[in-house]
């Protein structure tokens, strides 16, 4: 966790997600704090991303809340999420830029839309944003004239354009070479020391997960939920739970082994 | 209850001039929402003392974005622009971290330049003469590939895809009757209330029938649901295929050594040459029924005589040759689709872009051929 920092500023409470039958998680309790950046893992399918989409309001759990600033952003109004979508910003798997718009009108559409800016005011943000993720000059390209890494990097200047309270980032270097991943690591970092920003990532990069975690947390496909939660320290080296340990240690889980019996 | 703000747009700026040098003391949040406000104030507060030195105090600041930050580094430009010192002082670790991340270096850089098309009249025209050849070749590559697909499913019945012709059989047909019929019912009845009021002035109201089931059979029916099927489902056929390009499941299908045109768009064809035909005959039937609502409510005629009299002006031929119409409509409109839809490259702007010009290049080899239909079988005939 960051130096001085206890204070929760999204509280997810006793949440389920059943799609059908298929129960996704069930009584999930998770705590984000101020200033951190907080992980969440888990195998494909353990609902990682459902998780986010809640978080974000994209999405109705069956049951439970996600409280920000004493706001059921669950069943908030569309004032409340409106205003609650002011104070987070998110980048999607995909970056999600607009393709018909240069990365300067992507980068001012929250800003035109919020604030009052004048244009010259708005279009020093926008070079202020682009010098941030490393990307000064690309103002005019459009997202198809990009590598998959600056579009990432673009897609965290738009989310980043109204200086948000958190910041959520789903498989931030997913699909990317080391190189350019250890680019993204560093600018979110950056961004987390230099700014505040308090963050919610998504991600299986085990590499980026121990550089760049305050907190980890677990989700698991079996157990519907939260198995384990800590520094990624604390779980890789200090956890029992084989599930938690076989993440870490990048190893099948023992009964896994034993399934494959070919050759024997 | 509102969500309560991380920060509010309370804020101070309290000058001290001592000398020739004036002092200002900020208090309270800086950032989005009230940056015109205080940068508007600041210039307004250095204007009115004109003094040699300013000094801006960040000791009393709660809150700043690094929106505010970057005003506060081009209200320090502004003011030393004017050959006036500025400096700004009691900046907290918190405070330099945020201005750590506006670098100069970025706000300085020009844009890179991005390769724009010339708006010179003669080029543009140029260019878009070569398009259209371009697009033409295709076209006629396309059709070369699909016909040689089509032969090829026809001496391969095993190589078709039957479940999909049926799938597209459903969308295209099944799903297109209410409105084909509607459609239909009110271009029968504006024929027939059109031609009545004409023919009434010579006492031929017993024509009306024969026109309205001429004209039906022969021209609007197949011209009218072929521009629904162009609506409905070129469009549709060109987005889907589209989309698949974007995502890449047309270069999968290639990997996995499938030609995209037997796969995707054979079906596709074959299922609109057999329903077209049928909307058609459907489409006739209707207009027909549309006639008749006003032959039997405005002229007086019964449904036995409307109906002998529709049946006497058209022909076995008329008919036949309405189906073989719509079949190569509905080839036309199919195979457009498709083809426009293997052009898209990238993203949902060139989706949209290749969708719309499956419509129109649809509707207009419609046109065209319905013309080409009009003068071989005067000829036939």
């Amino acid at each position: 966790m960051p130096k001085g920092v206890s204070e929760a500023i999204i509280a997810v409470e006793n949440l389920t997600a059943r799609f059908g039958n298929n129960t996704v998680f069930e009584g999930v309790n998770l705590e984000v704090y101020k200033g951190e950046v907080l992980v969440v893992v888990g195998e494909s399918g353990c609902g990682k991303s459902t998780l986010l989409k809640i978080m974000i309001g994209l999405q109705k759990p069956s049951e439970g809340r996600v409280m920000f600033r004493g706001v059921d952003v669950v069943s908030a109004t569309s004032e409340q999420l409106h205003s609650y979508r002011q104070n987070i910003g998110v980048l999607f798997q995909s970056s999600a830029l607009f393709s018909s718009m240069r990365l300067k009108e992507n980068i001012a559409l929250p800003l035109e839309e919020y604030t009052s800016l004048n244009s010259s005011m708005i279009d020093m943000i926008i070079k202020m944003k682009l010098g941030m993720v490393n990307l000064a000059g690309y103002e005019n390209h459009y997202p198809s004239e990009l590598s998959g890494g600056m579009k990432k990097r673009a897609g965290i200047a738009r989310a980043m354009a109204l200086d948000p309270t958190v910041l959520f980032l789903d498989e931030l270097s997913a699909g990317l070479d080391p190189v350019t991943a250890v680019e993204l690591d560093n600018l979110i970092i950056k961004t987390n020391e230099a700014l505040g920003t308090t963050m919610v990532i998504v991600t299986h990069e085990l590499e980026s997960i121990c550089k760049i975690a305050h907190r980890v947390v677990m989700l698991d496909k079996n157990a519907k939920g939260i198995i384990a939660e800590g520094s990624p320290t604390q779980l890789k080296e200090k956890a029992t739970d084989p599930r938690v340990r076989s993440f870490f240690l990048r190893q099948l889980p023992e009964s896994n082994d034993k399934d494959s019996s070919y050759g024997e | 209850m509102d969500i309560e703000q991380e920060w509010s747009k309370f804020y101070k700026i309290l000058p001290e001039k001592k000398e020739k040098t004036l002092t200002l003391y900020l208090q309270g949040d800086f950032g989005l929402k009230n940056l015109n406000e205080f940068t508007a104030k600041l210039g307004d507060l250095v204007d009115l003392h004109k003094p040699l030195e300013v000094k801006i105090d960040f000791s009393g600041v709660t809150y700043l974005d690094s929106a505010a930050a970057l005003a506060f580094i081009r209200m320090e430009r502004f003011i030393k622009d004017k050959n006036v010192d500025c400096l700004l002082l009691n900046l907290t670790d918190e405070i330099k971290g945020i201005f750590s991340v506006i670098y100069q270096r970025a706000l300085a850089q020009k844009p890179f330049k991005v390769k724009t098309k010339p708006d010179n009249f003669f080029v543009e025209l140029g260019e878009a003469s070569i398009a259209l050849v371009k697009d033409f070749i295709d076209v006629i590559e396309f059709v070369g590939d699909l016909l040689f697909s089509i032969a090829y499913a026809i001496t391969h019945p095993r190589s078709i895809r039957v479940k999909d012709i049926f799938f597209y059989m459903k969308r295209a047909g099944v799903d297109g009757l209410p409105i084909v019929g509607l459609i239909s019912v009110l271009i029968g009845l504006i024929i027939a209330f059109m031609s009545f009021l004409q023919l009434k002035q010579i006492g031929a109201n017993i024509y009306v029938p024969s026109l309205v089931s001429f004209a039906m059979v022969r021209e609007l029916g197949p011209i009218m649901t072929a521009i629904l099927v162009a609506g409905r489902s070129g469009s549709a056929f060109a987005a889907e295929i589209g989309t698949m390009v974007v995502n890449e499941e047309v270069d999968a299908l290639k990997t996995m050594g499938f030609d995209p045109i037997r796969f995707l768009a054979v079906p596709k064809v074959l299922a609109a040459m057999i329903v077209v035909p049928i909307l058609t005959i459907y489409s006739a039937l209707f207009g027909v029924f549309g006639g008749m609502i006003v032959g039997v409510t405005g002229l007086d005629l019964t449904i036995n005589t409307y109906l002998t009299q529709s049946l006497k002006a058209i022909s076995v031929f008329d008919i036949v040759t309405s189906l073989i119409k719509a079949a190569v409509f509905a080839a036309l409109i199919a195979g457009i689709g498709c083809q426009r839809g293997f052009k898209v490259r990238s993203g949902a702007q060139d989706v949209g872009k290749f969708t719309t010009s499956a419509v129109v290049s649809a509707i207009f080899l419609i046109v065209m051929a319905d013309s080409i239909f009009a003068v071989t079988l005067y000829y036939i005939r």
